[in-house]
């Protein structure tokens, strides 16, 4: 089947885990080991406290929308998904925050809020890759 | 000192100028707009490209590539590039470069190919973007800064109309800007009515795309006085970066770069963030300006959209900002923080025909990198 939407690319090694999780319908994230911080994107040294001993954590998959967008147009070469579609920004539960779409509800201004509470769908794109959508919780 | 002041009012700036034309041309390479820009910056400042021997740029071309096409060898280089206010930033490299000897004649230089292409290397993500934004759809400018916007609108209560009156205000500047491309008058509703492309965003809440260049000639203060037109004093300069990856940004609603960068400039220049009768404000989309005031202290905390509604921005206003009409309505080619500090000298030496200010003193250059990412801000001066 043809892909509607660009594959992740390039995967760093340090962002493997994120990834491999993922294919499990496993939403991990990045913890300091030394200060407990959670964070993302990943990364080999925690941001908060620059110690370089990072594990990783199966996060809640709940979460509020931060911020939103509702494109009525493609912006990447490799999007085929048709117009309008919601581009979100994701503050977890857990703390950190992550680019998605916000999927299962009606592209209109007017049903989508700040904060609102959002909930993990996990989309299944390749045998290798499994991306992280948001809905909102009902 | 820590603080700066000894640099301060060191350098002046003494040349500046667009490349011959701007706009839609598809005729011209990237290096050629860099290279009329220098040209004609030296000629304004009544210097020969022969006296630089410091060169600052930013963007796919190095300085080592313009000090080549120049026939130069420079004695100072600086590439920093950081997003579109490299520029404002590399003018505070070139003032501690100036002032401790280090070069005496420096250019900073812009040319982009943004609307055209030509001669431009193609864009490709990075591992951060392509694994963690493109799978979503996003890609390019409006589909980030939107975040800011709607994270804006629902902490303050800003609203689509106030948006779109920034977009009105620099319009009306830009309709007395013979180099602006866009001139005809518009109103809220023309926003508001304009194609959607991204809500936030209908086109006219979008910058323009372009292509142009220009340069900023330096000098110290001492050699500016035998250059040919009235000298402008860098009396503060600051820049900070805080993100690139826009979740990383602390609170969508203030930059933080911004702040620093403001505090940094003042502080420099012993003024005080309402002390301007003129502003220049990177507007690549019509929440910029406003956010940007707010970050800057010069508004309160979701106030920076009052500004551009009432009037006060507008031509004949108190506080008049984007005077040239801005990345809306005057030029945008991509890194466009050359352009304000252009329009920001060419006002204080009172060259700006129907749109001077009138007794205009001081005057804040503030421009963004990326999505608020980076911010680059001077206070520059016709006065010591």
């Amino acid at each position: 089947m043809e892909l509607d939407r660009p594959l992740p690319s390039p995967i760093t090694p340090e962002a493997k885990p994120f990834w491999d999780g993922l294919r499990e319908r496993k939403l991990l994230l990045p913890r300091c080991q030394a200060c407990g911080h959670a964070f993302f994107y990943p990364r080999v040294l925690c941001p908060r406290c620059h110690a370089r001993d990072i594990g990783w954590i199966q996060a809640s998959g709940r979460g509020k929308l931060h911020a939103f967008e509702i494109a009525y147009q493609a912006f990447h070469k490799a999007w085929k998904i048709k117009p309008p579609y919601v581009l979100a920004m994701v503050e977890l539960a857990e703390g950190p925050r992550l680019m998605t779409n916000l999927v299962n509800v009606e592209p209109d201004p007017k049903a989508i809020k700040c904060d609102m509470p959002v909930q993990v769908v996990f989309s299944k794109l390749t045998d290798e890759i499994t991306l992280p959508l948001f809905e909102p919780v009902r | 000192m820590a603080d700066g002041r000894s640099l301060s009012s060191s350098v002046c700036i003494v040349g500046v100028d667009e490349s011959d034309e701007i706009g839609n041309l598809p005729g011209k390479s990237q290096l050629t707009l860099h290279l009329e820009a220098i040209t004609n910056a030296v000629r304004d400042a009544g210097l020969k490209v022969s006296d630089v021997d410091g060169i600052f740029t930013a963007g796919q071309h190095s300085p080592a590539l313009l000090g080549e096409a120049l026939g130069i060898i420079p004695r100072y280089v600086d590439g920093t590039t950081v997003g579109g206010c490299s520029f404002i930033i590399e003018v505070g490299h070139a003032v501690a470069a100036l002032h401790h000897g280090l070069c005496h004649v420096a250019v900073i230089s812009h040319g982009e190919s943004g609307r055209s292409g030509v001669g431009v290397s193609p864009r490709r993500d990075t591992s951060l973007t392509g694994q963690f934004e493109a799978p979503f759809g996003f890609g390019g400018a409006p589909t980030l800064f939107g975040m800011i916007t709607t994270r804006h609108m629902h902490v303050y209560g800003t609203t689509l109309e106030q948006w779109a009156q920034v977009a009105v205000a620099t319009r009306k500047w830009a309709a007395l800007n013979p180099k602006a491309l866009r001139r005809e008058p518009i109103t809220v509703a023309d926003v508001l009515n304009s194609r959607p492309v991204v809500y936030p965003f209908n086109v006219l809440n979008i910058c323009l795309v372009t292509d142009a260049g220009g340069a900023v000639v330096l000098t110290r203060a001492d050699r500016a006085k035998d250059c040919a037109k009235t000298p402008v004093y860098v009396r503060g300069v600051g820049e900070s970066t805080e993100h690139v990856m826009l979740t990383q940004m602390r609170d969508l609603t203030f930059s933080e770069a911004t702040h620093l960068a403001g505090e940094k400039a003042f502080r420099m220049a012993d003024v005080a963030p309402r002390d301007f009768d003129h502003i220049m404000l990177y507007d690549a989309f019509t929440s910029g300006p406003p956010i940007m005031l707010e970050s800057l202290g010069i508004a309160a905390r979701g106030e920076g959209v009052h500004f551009f509604a009432e009037g006060r921005a507008t031509p004949g206003g108190k506080l008049p900002i984007n005077t040239n009409g801005g990345g809306l309505s005057y030029t945008h080619s991509g890194m466009y923080g050359i352009f304000p500090i252009i329009e920001a000298t060419r006002q204080l030496r009172g060259e700006c025909g129907p749109r001077q200010v009138p007794n205009v003193r001081l005057s804040l250059v503030n421009g963004m990198g990326g999505m608020l990412s980076a911010a680059g801000t001077l206070v520059l001066s016709n006065e010591r």
